[in-house]
């Protein structure tokens, strides 16, 4: 059964924020929680045959320190407030990634947190969270 | 063994070459002439067997190139024409039209392409194509660039079977490539020690091979044009510029120091793009010669006036310079593609299509295209000048500053190729003798110190050796091909139906 908010999570305060509010609206209106991670990855990059021949156990090894580094922890509070939850964990464009993950899950909303930098450093790096609300299908709610 | 002690024991061995340095130049230049004397003899010998030569209309046809053009030909006919029609649907492949969300993370078919490119553009695009127009006259070029388009069936079929017969190692990792379609499509076909034989060559074959065509040819080339480009500043000094080489290329393969690579591999594909930028530049610059270098080029194909064996002759070193360039033949390519974490062994083939089509027919096109209007519009613009030094003086022929960044440009080249080769090379000694660490190391190190070697042997012994190996393994892989095709053309039927029918899904656009 898939979580009707969706959760971006990464090792930042912001998203721990992010997750407290979305658990505390999830409790309110009896909904579930998905909460989501994304690896960086592009298909459009460049490496060397040796890099090539190890991704797949790489990947592997990506994917499980995301799920016991960040996820199980999150999914352990989300279950600990006595609401559902579901865990994804992706690689890819984080933004792009997200909206996937919205869209095929029918999540309401999508929760992030906001890393608080300064002007100049947003309008050189961007983040995830202005990349999402640009480009999302679904309501974005950025937690400060 | 541990960093340190394979640190230590390579200081030991580059110390013998660094020894050198104590000699006065006069000394130094006689270790250059002493090592080519030593050479030449030895490149002249490996080169008469694999390229036992028979004599047909005037010209000496090496066998081991008919057997390659056979190849593509029957190639090209047996997976109808792939090369023309396929070519859609590799970019498709390659724009990741077909890849599956659950993928994502995975080896994706353009990171397969980009690295396999970047390992067959080397200075053979710059370098090789000039030594194919000063032997064949410019009717090579034609050769070159329908051996390149020939040339992409071959690889098609290569790749396929690198995928289809790869081995998936217990640690996640994969190894795949000739040696291994080799033992297991020839067991399957019931020819089970003829199968391990071909294996067993072949890795012998690749890891010797990959000592001159992906090593030695390159590092002389990028020296080459260094010392061109500088003026003769590193005059005699062959062996101090291949031991630099040398130590960057073991910081990378033996120290892992993959920040190097990285860079160099970001770097290639923005270097190919304005290599032919510039190129095309010159070559409209002499724009009042380019229809007379093209109406050489075809009259050149035809009747090879003024090139030793004719029309034949110009056909021989077209396709022997266009296979060294694109490796269509060689196998090398499959061991790359066979990362991809596909079940699909058909779409690897398809991407690797694109491969011989922008490594020859654009970029070594290109290449030609720069020599043959210069030659028009400036003939001996060369002097005698041969390989990278030749194509470096056409560009100055037009952009006067233009040597320095191609020196750069072939500098980066001959590294992303070399550490790809080294590779390769790997592969076919870890297939023999196993992948325990300590044995890899005596390879790399093997490697290092022909990356050395390559700088300091002329161009003439090291072209005959690197031509020899490549097209001596040519042998068993092409024999491979040709009786595992009927597998491939049942893979390619099975996988376009399912493509028409639509079971295999297509996610984007």
């Amino acid at each position: 059964m898939a979580g009707n908010f969706l959760v971006a999570v990464d090792a930042s305060e912001g998203s721990d924020r992010a997750l407290n509010a979305a658990i505390e609206l999830a409790k309110d209106t009896d909904k579930s929680i998905t909460i989501a991670h994304v690896i960086e990855w592009s298909p459009f990059s460049f490496h060397t045959p040796d890099e090539l021949a190890e991704r797949h156990k790489r990947r592997e090894e990506e994917l499980d320190r995301a799920k016991q580094a960040l996820l199980d922890p999150a999914e352990a509070a989300v279950k600990a407030a006595g609401v559902n939850c579901e865990v994804v964990v992706q690689h890819g464009h984080p933004a792009e990634t997200l909206v996937n993950i919205a869209e095929s899950t029918g999540a309401l909303q999508v929760f992030i947190g906001r890393k608080g930098q300064s002007k100049a450093g947003l309008l050189l790096f961007g983040s995830v969270a202005s990349s999402l609300i640009q480009i999302s299908t679904v309501p974005v709610t950025v937690v400060p | 063994m541990t960093f340190l002690n394979s640190a230590k024991l390579a200081a030991k061995f580059f110390l013998a070459f660094a020894l050198m340095a104590l000699m006065p130049e006069t000394a130094s230049a006689g270790i250059d002439a002493a090592i080519n004397e030593a050479t030449a003899p030895i490149a002249a010998a490996i080169g008469a067997f694999v390229f036992f030569k028979i004599p047909v209309f005037g010209a000496q046809l090496p066998l081991v190139v008919l057997w390659l053009v056979i190849g593509a030909v029957f190639f090209t006919f047996r997976m109808g024409f792939v090369n023309i029609w396929g070519f859609k649907h590799a970019i498709q492949l390659v724009r990741g039209d077909y890849a599956n969300p659950n993928d994502s993370g995975e080896v994706s078919h353009f990171q397969a392409l980009a690295t396999a490119v970047s390992g067959t553009v080397g200075i053979g695009n710059i370098g090789g194509v000039a030594v194919a127009v000063t032997v064949g006259g410019p009717g090579a070029t034609f050769w070159l660039i329908m051996a390149g388009f020939l040339g992409m069936s071959t690889k098609f079929v290569e790749c396929t079977l690198g995928v289809k017969y790869r081995n998936e190692n217990p640690d996640g990792s994969v190894s795949g490539g000739p040696m291994y379609y080799l033992r297991k499509g020839f067991s399957e076909r019931g020819m089970e020690g003829f199968g391990k034989f071909m294996g067993t060559f072949y890795a012998i074959g690749i890891f010797i091979g990959a000592l001159g065509i992906g090593n030695m040819f390159q590092s002389n080339q990028a020296y080459v044009q260094l010392n061109n480009v500088t003026n003769g500043l590193f005059d005699g000094l062959g062996w101090l510029v291949g031991l630099a080489m040398a130590a960057v290329v073991f910081a990378v393969i033996v120290g892992g120091i993959k920040s190097i690579a990285k860079v160099t591999e970001k770097i290639v594909p923005f270097m190919a793009i304005f290599y032919c930028v510039f190129a095309l530049i010159v070559i409209f610059m002499n724009g009042s010669a380019i229809p007379e270098a093209i109406g050489n080029i075809f009259s050149g194909a035809l009747t090879g006036e003024g090139v030793a064996g004719g029309a034949l002759g110009a056909l021989i070193i077209g396709f022997q310079r266009a296979v060294f360039s694109n490796e269509a033949g060689i196998g090398s390519a499959s061991i790359a593609h066979s990362a991809v974490r596909t079940n699909e062994p058909v779409t690897e083939g398809m991407v690797s299509l694109l491969e011989p089509f922008i490594d020859t027919i654009v970029i070594c096109t290109i290449t030609a295209l720069v020599i043959g209007t210069s030659q028009v519009a400036n003939p001996g613009f060369a002097g005698d000048a041969t390989g990278i030094a030749m194509t470096s003086a056409a560009f100055e022929t037009q952009i006067s500053w233009f040597p320095i960044p191609l020196a750069f440009a072939g500098m980066l080249f001959a590294f992303s190729t070399m550490i790809s080769w080294s590779y390769y090379g790997l592969k076919g000694w870890t297939y023999l003798f196993g992948e325990d660490a300590n044995g890899q190391m005596i390879y790399k190190l093997i490697f290092c110190a022909f990356v050395a070697l390559g700088c300091v042997v002329q161009l003439g012994p090291i072209l005959d050796i690197s031509d020899a190996l490549v097209f001596l393994i040519c042998v068993p892989n092409i024999l491979g091909l040709y009786i595992l095709a009927p597998i491939v053309k049942r893979e390619l039927d099975s996988y376009m139906s399912r493509i028409r029918s639509g079971e295999i899904k297509k996610y984007k656009n």
